[in-house]
């Protein structure tokens, strides 16, 4: 019993991670994906807070979805995601901030990421408490992974350095496009197109028609 | 601080070629690859964010500098925020549909996805961030909303023309979206010398 369940757990973790990629095969959430990936640090900080968010936003749904009356549950679901937002708000503002200030009001947009909303209504709804804590952990860090390998690009070739420490040999030039807004559109485009290129396609193929 | 010194219209004028919401700050992306695929539902949508997008941010301004700053609820502003987006569009979408049938049909379908587009909140904490006055809110607001029209119809109009372009399978979508998009930054970073907002 408890094997099933363990194997259970690490199946929707892998496809949480690679083969329902939120960003890369559903194509969900990349505002902040893009406005924040200029600095290691900072999409650092900003995948800990989705992870953060997205799982216990999974929780409370799946804790509170036998009394939640159907109709008004978008409303219930914004108002649980808010709240945990709030927390990662205040939080950062007063333990670390200068990243607080360098995140700006991509910490508040966590709300409308549809990441969270997208797998509290798939997820989370029909589920019961455990499936639901690992499918948001599984979301979120498919999501930070995405951020994390896209912010390293960009400051590896835009500033030269990873995590502020210079890396790049003495004579590289720094490609100021990458840290600018262009870099991320063409970084993330890249992207999903190398890995569609590898792997089966997702199932954004069936909503595009 | 910083908005003290931009007068409304210069405001006004940066938020749609300077500092374009979609395309220097990357907000309303996900309806804006979804909906671009032709010019007819841009411009349905896009009409739709300039409306509501220019009075939430009267609204969200008045209610956060005459409610929560003197009741001392600022850290509630998120959730405020939200629920003012949220009632304003579904009461636009109520007026609209007893006063205008036309209008209904023409704007009805995307205003349910414009409570969740993250342009609209972006707007609201930007102006906060930068201690806009109740004008340069307003002017903002509209200026971020016709910036966003502007992207995505040339969005939409490009990705006309591509459907008999061959493209790698792969990049088919999304992939060749975002590179387009990529490209529409770099050409309106060609206004950035004008003036600098942030």
């Amino acid at each position: 019993m408890i094997v099933m369940v363990e194997l259970k757990s690490r199946k929707i973790f892998a496809s949480g991670v690679w083969k329902e990629n939120p960003v890369f095969r559903q194509i969900l959430g990349i505002c902040s994906a893009l406005a924040v990936t200029n600095l290691l640090i900072n999409t650092l900080i900003m995948g800990l807070s989705l992870i953060f968010v997205v799982t216990m936003s999974n929780v409370t749904v799946s804790i509170l979805r036998s009394i939640t009356p159907t109709r008004i549950r978008m409303m219930v679901q914004t108002l649980i995601i808010a709240s945990y937002v709030i927390i990662v708000d205040v939080f950062l503002k007063a333990y670390l901030p200068d990243i607080s200030e360098a995140l700006g009001p991509y910490v508040g947009l966590i709300i409308t990421n549809c990441i969270i909303m997208g797998r509290c209504e798939a997820f989370a709804r029909n589920n019961t408490v455990w499936p639901s804590f690992v499918d948001g952990v599984a979301s979120g860090c498919g999501y930070a992974f995405v951020l994390l390998t896209i912010a390293f690009f960009r400051e590896l070739m835009g500033f030269g350095t990873l995590f502020g420490m210079d890396v790049m040999p003495g004579g590289w030039t720094n490609w100021i496009i990458m840290v600018m807004p262009p870099g991320a559109f063409f970084m993330l485009g890249a992207f999903i197109w190398i890995v569609r290129s590898l792997g089966p396609r997702g199932e954004e193929e069936e909503l595009k028609k | 601080m910083e908005g003290l010194g931009l007068s409304a219209p210069v405001i006004f004028f940066a938020a749609i070629f300077t500092n374009n919401i979609l395309l220097t700050n990357f907000l309303g992306m996900c309806s804006f690859l979804a909906i671009s695929r032709e010019v007819k539902a841009s411009l349905g949508l896009g009409f739709a964010v300039i409306f509501v997008m220019t009075c939430t941010s009267a609204l969200n301004y008045l209610v956060y500098y005459h409610l929560l700053v003197p009741l001392g609820l600022i850290h509630f502003r998120y959730i405020v925020f939200i629920i003012v987006i949220a009632a304003f569009v579904q009461l636009v979408e109520m007026v609209i549909e007893r006063s205008s049938p036309i209008l209904y049909v023409v704007l009805g379908i995307f205003l349910p996805l414009i409570t969740v587009n993250c342009a609209i909140l972006g707007v609201a904490l930007f102006m906060i961030i930068r201690n806009y006055t109740f004008l340069q809110s307003v002017a903002y607001g509209a200026g971020a909303g016709i910036g966003w029209t502007l992207a995505i119809l040339a969005m939409g109009g490009i990705r006309e023309k591509l459907k008999g372009a061959s493209i790698p399978k792969p990049l088919e979508g999304p992939g060749i979206a975002l590179i387009i998009a990529g490209l529409m930054a770099l050409a309106f970073m060609a206004f950035s010398g004008m003036i600098q907002i942030q």
